[in-house]
């Protein structure tokens, strides 16, 4: 069974291997004329201030997890979606309550504004 | 020798040479919306290197590999170099289950044309990969430690992760009715009954919804915010020069090809001849086949690349907030209840 999912990997070990060999061929031929001025953060030419490791926005946080919560509940359906030729009726209801369920979540965080971004 | 050795030596070599062809997809997408965006504003655009400045991003290439790899010296050294070959190798590494053609039979042995279309896994594969795929641009804007890098790759990981979502949820459908997650099998099953298979047809809702978080999948107008110019410089890609910088380059462009790729295979029919195989005299398996296969594949591909490349010279860029009231507010809701409905269809139907 393993055998099916060895060109994966083959693929998988060639794409990084093309990556690895990309980057370090970059190392090796780019000129190096390294001075402090090219090395210094880019802010439009201006001497940079503070650092970049701040605080963000809330809101990044607000979908990020909105999208691991709907992210899971699609990842439920796709063995249903395989399967539902053959369990019918039943899965379908099934799957109607859980969406349901998921619609009621879904309208929560509308009203409660997790969805607005201003 | 054992099986194993043969499919690790069919692999490799297939591997190599879809490597080879992604490079050169990306190489012809730099070039063709170099001259079609040349077009659209009324200019000439490239035509200095090679016969109509084709090789041009073949040039543009070899430049950046001799151009100083330059590292800020606040950033976070190993991630700043691992984020280009992620988002690169991620690239690379989808095509592993997408076929382009379908199979020449050599001897008894069958070879399919992809690396393992036929395997069971195939569109889980090609999300988990596009999720990884914003590792890639989350800490190349974190680890260049600029304000610029650092709102661009949130941007941009926020946007692709929003519209995955309604990108899960519209393949959701296409799993329904063929009731596989093979590449080859959705395929197959759009191939009978001359054109009105086409998953195009049967779910519509589903189309426009993938054909949408495709764009804001690439990064691409009307979707392209991590890389605003007029706000963010250069987006997640600020600190970078060289190879490192045409590495993002070469990802992005491979990301477009494989997203033609992927609506063409889900929704367009895949390589489905106009007329049947056998008016054609062309027999199962052999290699004729296969090539008739590919060149309309490829012709489809290509009108594709055209479409991405006329939108992003046709169509403003959304606001940030615009953005993502489409992404959650809109299609979120309307490809949920695109599953269910496509769900009962396919029960009632079938």
């Amino acid at each position: 069974m393993i055998e099916t999912y060895v060109p994966l990997i083959v693929m998988l070990v060639v794409g990084f291997g093309v990556g690895f060999l990309f980057m370090l061929l970059s190392e090796w031929l780019g000129a190096r004329r390294t001075t402090d001025g090219k090395q210094t953060t880019y802010e439009s030419g201006m001497i940079p201030r503070g650092t970049a490791r701040d605080r963000f926005s809330i809101k990044f946080y607000m979908v990020a997890m909105s999208f691991i919560v709907f992210d899971i509940e699609v990842v439920f359906m796709y063995p249903w979606a395989v399967q539902l030729g053959t369990l019918g009726m039943t899965a379908f209801w099934t799957m109607f309550v859980f969406v349901l369920i998921l619609f009621v979540g879904y309208f929560y965080e509308y009203k409660k504004g997790g969805f607005e971004w201003d | 020798m054992p099986e194993i050795i043969w499919t690790i030596i069919e692999a490799s070599i297939k591997a190599l040479a879809v490597v080879g062809g992604i490079q050169l997809m990306a190489a012809l997408n730099v070039y063709l919306e170099r001259k079609i965006s040349a077009f659209a504003q009324n200019r000439i655009g490239p035509n200095r290197v090679g016969p109509f400045g084709t090789l041009q991003p073949f040039a543009d290439v070899f430049k950046l590999f001799l151009k100083e790899d330059i590292v800020p010296k606040n950033a976070d050294k190993f991630f700043h170099s691992l984020a280009p070959v992620l988002s690169l190798s991620i690239a690379i590494a989808v095509w592993a289950v997408i076929p382009f053609s379908s199979y020449v039979d050599i001897g008894d042995r069958r070879i399919y044309m992809g690396i393992a279309p036929d395997i069971n896994v195939g569109l889980l594969f090609i999300l988990a990969m596009t999720s990884v795929g914003v590792y890639g641009i989350t800490l190349a804007g974190w680890s260049s430690n600029n304000k610029y890098s650092l709102l661009g790759g949130l941007r941009s990981s926020a946007q692709m992760i929003s519209y995955e979502l309604s990108m899960g949820l519209s393949l959701i459908g296409i799993v329904l009715i063929t009731g596989s997650l093979s590449l080859n099998d959705i395929v197959n099953h759009q191939l009978a009954w001359d054109g009105w298979r086409w998953n195009i047809f049967l779910q519509p809702v589903g189309f426009v919804i993938f054909l949408i978080t495709a764009f804001a999948e690439t990064n691409r107008a009307p979707f392209d915010l991590p890389e605003a110019e007029p706000e963010l410089v250069g987006g997640f890609n600020t600190e970078y020069s060289g190879m490192k910088f045409g590495m993002f380059f070469l990802a992005e462009y491979a990301n477009m090809t494989t997203s033609s790729v992927l609506i063409v295979l889900f929704y367009l029919g895949g390589w489905a001849l106009p007329v049947p195989a056998e008016t054609l005299g062309l027999k199962d398996g052999s290699i004729a086949l296969a090539a008739a296969h590919f060149l309309v594949f490829f012709i489809k591909v290509l009108m594709l690349l055209f479409f991405f490349i006329w939108v992003r010279w046709s169509i403003p860029r959304f606001r940030y907030d615009q953005l993502m009231n489409l992404g959650w507010k809109i299609l979120l809701p309307i490809s949920l209840l695109n599953v269910l409905l496509t769900a009962l269809g396919v029960l009632y139907l079938k």
